[in-house]
């Protein structure tokens, strides 16, 4: 037995729209088999990791504060991954989206006015930006990976939000606790909806018709597509690769860097030594399950953001570890990148016997 | 024995992990195969091998275990990224995330357990030369097998004929599919190798560096891994080099850590890192090197046509 792809003469547009669907089935059958495999009832695990957060207004509220910074970072990402490039440090350009955005409201508690929410939004663009840059430019100047050191850069960044937040910027009445003072007033993101849902789902659906509108109307998301399809034909309709590393990276650094101020300024209300739970990995998932499409993008982030609350659930009610989430998150993954090629090939199995045969008499 | 005998064994110790990865990842690289998953299969190998090894009560059995559960992750994403040619940067994201989950919800029962160490060898007479005993003769037996690896791995690809299959493979893989090779059969195998030196360079780190399971024990090494092979320009010895060199830095900022070094322990703990970034920014200079060595197929997926 042999499995033999075959090119499909066009891309298949009913397996561009199943794919992710069938990945997630997958995903949830196999998922089955490892709750059965650790001796939890997979029926009820399953449940309550997919089912039981839709069911109360609280955890769905949950879920969409969640899924805000993912949606974010994702977009941003997908313009990186549509055009070849290869930004993997989302969760270091958030951390330093958080760090810069937080200064103000640190150094300069008094500062408590209408004004200073918007300085820390932009400020943590910028260091989003400014962190997202490194590696572009390394990349553009130097040709190094840049896969490598946006990821080394996570680390650093990480590092240093720990000293940050530990040393000097630790809240001097906090009882020692490794966390800054708590933003007040003017200083935290109001919410717009429901008990908890804050201004940046607002953001998100800003991001995603934006990005929509560039990517299918404008000039510069035809050029992504062409760079990251067919670059020599890029280079020859004289599009600038460099540019475009440059601009791919600090778009997704920028909105990488909102979203990290969006959670500092917004459900954590402090700067502390960690301030996502991977959020920037995660949103590499989001962009391949919505197959770096903005309005996929929005759907999958949700869907990530369930995995989330589920595996926490899980975790309280029937006592297994929460890293079940990342499991999931990479099963999924691994599922919707195998399920895409059936988008352009077809599979054939063939016998060996039988290709043996056909090859002896031609 | 002496303190600098001493930091000089640490310093070995803390390279043979990044060695072993990193020799496994150059085959696979040189099979034009990009395996960024090598940090998921790292971990994996270390809570396989701590576990058997603690469920058994043999280390050996369990640096089996590391070597099986390192080939078990490589072959999902040798099965993805070869048979059903997916982005192979995408594929080694998620083995490396899948990988991180998986070893954390199994290490999950054997979190707080003080582990077997593996017994280093000792030969009577040899080990007691003054400095270069310790360090020559004195050793774990594993960071033997990664230099054997090493010398092996040069011997093959440089001077046998399955070496330079293996690297025409990397190189073109349509010519070498054209000559008759199976390009799709050698990656699969050499993707599998470079998963069994991931499961003991995870091995090492929970049964000799620090006999124990932790969360996240592989701290990025295996990303560092994967610098060290661009490092070392895909040549097998250097990568030997390159592993002293970054075990020599991480040692570096343990022992200044340790003499109180006013600088705080978190900018320190940087240094790995950032001098991986700095490595990779010097040797991406040198662009006829690299374009010499890399090997011109990576990452690029293959379909055989028929």
């Amino acid at each position: 037995m042999r499995i033999e792809l075959i090119r499909r003469p066009e891309r298949s547009s009913a397996m561009s729209l199943l794919s992710p669907i069938i990945a997630i089935v997958l995903t949830v059958i196999t998922g089955f088999f490892i709750f059965l495999a650790i001796g939890v009832d997979p029926l009820e695990a399953l449940y309550i990791y997919f089912i039981e957060p839709l069911t109360a207004w609280w955890t769905v509220e949950a879920l969409l504060i969640k899924a805000a910074p993912i949606i974010l970072i994702a977009i941003g990402l997908s313009l990186c991954y549509r055009s070849n490039n290869w930004n993997i440090g989302a969760e270091g350009q958030l951390v330093a989206g958080a760090i810069a955005g937080s200064v103000f409201p640190i150094l300069v508690p008094e500062w408590n006015g209408p004004l200073v929410l918007p300085v820390m939004l932009l400020m943590g663009i910028a260091g989003g930006m400014l962190y997202g840059a490194i590696p572009a430019l390394l990349k553009i100047r130097f040709g190094t990976n840049e896969i490598l050191t946006s990821l080394m850069l996570v680390y650093v960044a990480q590092l240093f939000l720990d000293w940050l937040a530990r040393g000097p910027w630790r809240n001097p009445e906090g009882y020692n606790f490794p966390d800054s003072r708590e933003f007040d007033g003017w200083q935290v993101l109001p919410v717009v909806f429901g008990d908890d849902v804050r201004l940046n789902a607002i953001f998100v659906l800003i991001a995603v018709a934006v990005a929509w509108f560039v990517l299918s109307r404008t000039i510069t998301g035809f050029q992504i597509s062409v760079l990251g399809q067919a670059p020599r034909a890029a280079a020859f309709a004289g599009f600038s690769q460099k540019r475009m590393v440059l601009m791919t990276f600090l778009i997704s650094g920028g909105l990488a860097g909102l979203a990290g101020i969006c959670e500092v300024a917004g459900p954590i209300e402090m700067l502390r030594t960690s301030v996502s739970p991977g959020y920037g990995f995660t949103a590499i998932i989001v962009a391949f399950l919505g197959r770096l499409n903005p309005v996929g993008i929005l759907f999958a982030g949700l869907l990530l953001a369930l995995s989330y609350i589920g595996g926490e659930g899980i975790q309280i009610v029937l006592g297994v570890s929460d890293q079940i989430t990342r499991v999931f998150q990479g099963m999924l993954l691994f599922f919707v990148l195998t399920c895409d090629t059936f988008i352009f090939y077809r599979v054939r199995f063939v016998s060996t016997r039988r290709s043996a045969a056909a090859e002896a008499t031609p | 024995m002496t303190m600098f005998e001493g930091i000089l064994l640490t310093i070995v110790t803390a390279a043979t992990p990044l060695l072993f990865v990193a020799i496994g990842e150059l085959v696979s690289e040189r099979a034009g195969v990009l395996n960024l998953g090598v940090e998921g299969m790292m971990a994996v190998g270390a809570v396989c091998g701590f576990a058997i090894a603690h469920l058994s009560g043999s280390p050996i059995l369990g640096i089996f275990a590391a070597i099986l559960g390192g080939m078990i992750m490589a072959s999902l994403f040798a099965v993805v990224t070869l048979i059903f040619v997916a982005n192979q940067v995408a594929s080694g994201l998620a083995l490396t995330l899948f990988g991180l989950g998986l070893s954390a919800l199994i290490g999950d029962a054997f979190v707080g357990i003080p582990g077997i160490g593996l017994p280093k060898i000792d030969i009577p007479g040899l080990s007691d030369i003054p400095v270069i005993g310790s360090l020559v003769f004195g050793l774990d037996p594993l960071t033997y097998l990664a230099v054997a690896i090493t010398i092996a791995v040069s011997w093959f690809l440089f001077r046998t004929r399955g070496g330079l299959i293996l690297r025409s493979v990397g190189d073109n893989h349509v010519s070498a599919h054209a000559l008759g090779y199976g390009v799709v059969r050698v990656r699969f195998m050499a993707v599998l190798f470079g998963g069994a030196c991931a499961g003991l360079g995870g091995a090492y780190l929970s049964l000799v560096y620090t006999p124990q399971w932790t969360q996240n024990m592989t701290a990025g090494r295996g990303w560092i891994a994967l610098a060290l092979v661009v490092f070392a320009s895909w040549l097998p010895y250097r990568v030997m080099i390159g592993a002293v060199l970054f075990g020599g830095i991480s040692i570096l900022q343990l022992h200044a850590q340790g003499f109180n070094v006013p600088i705080p322990s978190q900018f320190l703990t940087m240094l790995p890192y950032l001098t991986t970034v700095i490595v990779l920014v010097l040797i991406s200079r040198n662009r006829t090197l690299l374009r010499i060595n890399t090997p011109a197929c990576l990452g690029q997926p293959f379909v055989p046509d028929r």
